[in-house]
């Protein structure tokens, strides 16, 4: 049957369905990309070269910048937590504090939001433009998958790299807290690392674990998702590396809040 | 033998095949010649799987490949070389890399059987001492022909090139059509050529097929084409202005 134009006030509801089957449409394709990614992830032949050459480019790249934002995230929060804390007499609490908020909370979100900025964006792009310049295509037609030599290292080194950069960010902050409370205002380390393994416990660091492993996940499979639905040309690939670094962070804070409910 | 039958295929209300029909022999070279935007290279795609057509089929050797996926689609592709237009070198492996690639993923063969397969295959194409180069480091032509060579080192029995001489100066565009001619003398593989290079094109081919708008509107030997009453194909062969566009 042919296209009859609807009426004009039939158009909203047509523009309103439009947008919505397109949603679920995109819903449903970012959903079978990781299912795809996930399938060549555990079927053999792994490659390990591609892996490793993963954990440099997402992980060892990105050490600088979170050594440097880790150190001065330290700093601030040892400031600004002694300050308060010297408020009410119990500065005694700066380590645990400083400890507490890096472990559970700002070391897997800052890191993950650092590691986004720097290689989930080189990520996207790096597909985005194999993708407009057919290699995607030329490994296709090789009858190779490039799931496989693309998306399922990637996500497996989110996975591995994650949870390490989150580490050294951690303590690299709690050394930046450090030097600002006991060298700069005067707490004796003793306190600050004693109060410390007196409040920290195994559950707060497997909670900011878990929390930076999923944040891996989900920064590299939007990441490579984008990279490989680019559109056309440069303009493509800016826009779907803006998409990428865009979503993976407001994904990293949504999912922060109901990991931080869901675990103790 | 690879036998069109029907293809339709359109991107929202633009058609861009319609009802499209083709044979390509075993063992001969075809070319596809035609406008800009005339569905060449989406024509291409529905051969090598790339895209689904909306109605019609495509068939390899009597095989149907039009709905296959997965395995049975890969098995297809095995028998494929394909250079792309751009060459789709992988930019950060060595132009020998991307020769290996093919042999390494596919055929897991010794490194060392591997070495003297890519060394050989540069070396037909003219390229012996820049496998060390990375793409980005050598001209342009050069890059077709190493892409050619990654195309043909697994001995394939169907070659599509897209365009293998778009952006390349008139001695280098000859350089490529007779370099596709005597590998294809010397291989015996189905080659299937896309490209707007008018005359010389008609040097390599056994058959000329003449797309326009999403319909094959006349194939034959290239001497019948260059005769043909067609008036899409005169003018198309001669490069007359078409005035039917309003410049």
């Amino acid at each position: 049957m042919a296209d009859r134009p609807l009426a004009p006030a039939l158009r909203p509801f047509e523009a309103v369905g439009g947008r919505t089957i397109s949603v679920v449409d995109s819903l449903g394709r970012f959903g079978t990309f990781f299912v795809d990614a996930l399938v060549a992830i555990v079927t053999p032949p792994f490659k390990l070269r591609a892996f490793i050459d993963r954990i440099n480019y997402i992980g060892f790249r990105s050490l600088l910048i979170i050594l440097l934002t880790g150190a001065f995230t330290g700093m601030v929060l040892g400031l600004q937590v002694y300050l308060t804390l010297v408020r009410f007499g119990s500065e005694a609490f700066l380590g645990p504090a400083v400890a507490l908020s890096l472990i559970r909370e700002l070391g897997p979100v800052l890191a993950a939001l650092m590691v986004t900025g720097r290689a989930g964006s080189a990520l996207t792009a790096e597909i985005g433009i194999m993708r407009i310049t057919e290699q995607i295509d030329a490994l296709t037609v090789m009858a190779l998958n490039p799931m496989r030599y693309l998306v399922a290292p990637s996500i497996l080194a989110g996975l591995v790299t994650f949870p390490l950069m989150t580490a050294l960010f951690d303590v690299v902050g709690i050394f930046g807290g450090y030097l600002v409370g006991v060298e700069l205002l005067g707490l004796s380390p003793g306190t600050y690392f004693g109060e410390m393994q007196t409040f920290v416990d195994m559950k707060d660091i497997m909670t900011g674990f878990w929390k930076s492993v999923s944040f891996g996940v989900v920064v590299t499979w939007v990441c490579t998702y984008k990279g490989f639905n680019v559109g056309h040309g440069a303009e493509g690939v800016a826009r779907a590396t803006t998409q990428a670094v865009v979503l993976s962070s407001v994904l990293i804070l949504v999912w922060d809040y109901f990991m931080g409910s869901i675990l103790p | 033998m690879i036998k069109v039958e029907g293809l339709r295929k359109s991107f929202g209300r633009q058609a861009v095949l319609r009802d499209l029909d083709l044979e390509v022999a075993t063992g001969s070279i075809t070319v596809i010649i035609g406008r800009s935007g005339g569905g060449k290279s989406v024509f291409l795609k529905h051969l090598i799987g790339l895209v689904r057509p909306d109605a019609g089929r495509v068939l390899v050797d009597g095989v149907e490949i039009t709905h296959l996926t997965g395995r049975a689609l890969d098995g297809i592709r095995r028998r494929y070389g394909v250079v792309f237009q751009g060459g789709a070198l992988f930019d950060s492996m060595s132009c020998a890399e991307n020769v290996a690639f093919p042999l390494r993923e596919k055929l897991r063969i010794p490194a060392d059987e591997i070495a003297k397969r890519v060394d050989a295959a540069l070396a037909q194409v003219g390229l012996e001492g820049v496998g060390a180069k990375l793409p980005a480091e050598i001209s342009g032509g050069m890059r077709k022909r190493v892409a050619i060579a990654r195309a043909l080192v697994t001995e394939p029995e169907i070659v599509f090139f897209d365009e293998p001489t778009t952006g390349l100066d008139p001695v280098l565009v000859n350089t490529i059509h007779h370099l596709i001619l005597d590998l294809h003398r010397r291989f015996r593989f189905t080659a299937l050529v896309v490209s707007h290079e008018i005359p010389e094109i008609f040097e390599i081919a056994d058959t000329v097929a003449m797309l326009h708008e999403g319909r094959i509107v006349e194939v034959g030997p290239p001497g019948a084409i260059q005769a043909s009453a067609n008036r899409i194909v005169r003018q198309f062969i001669r490069g007359e202005p078409d005035n039917s566009e309003g410049h």
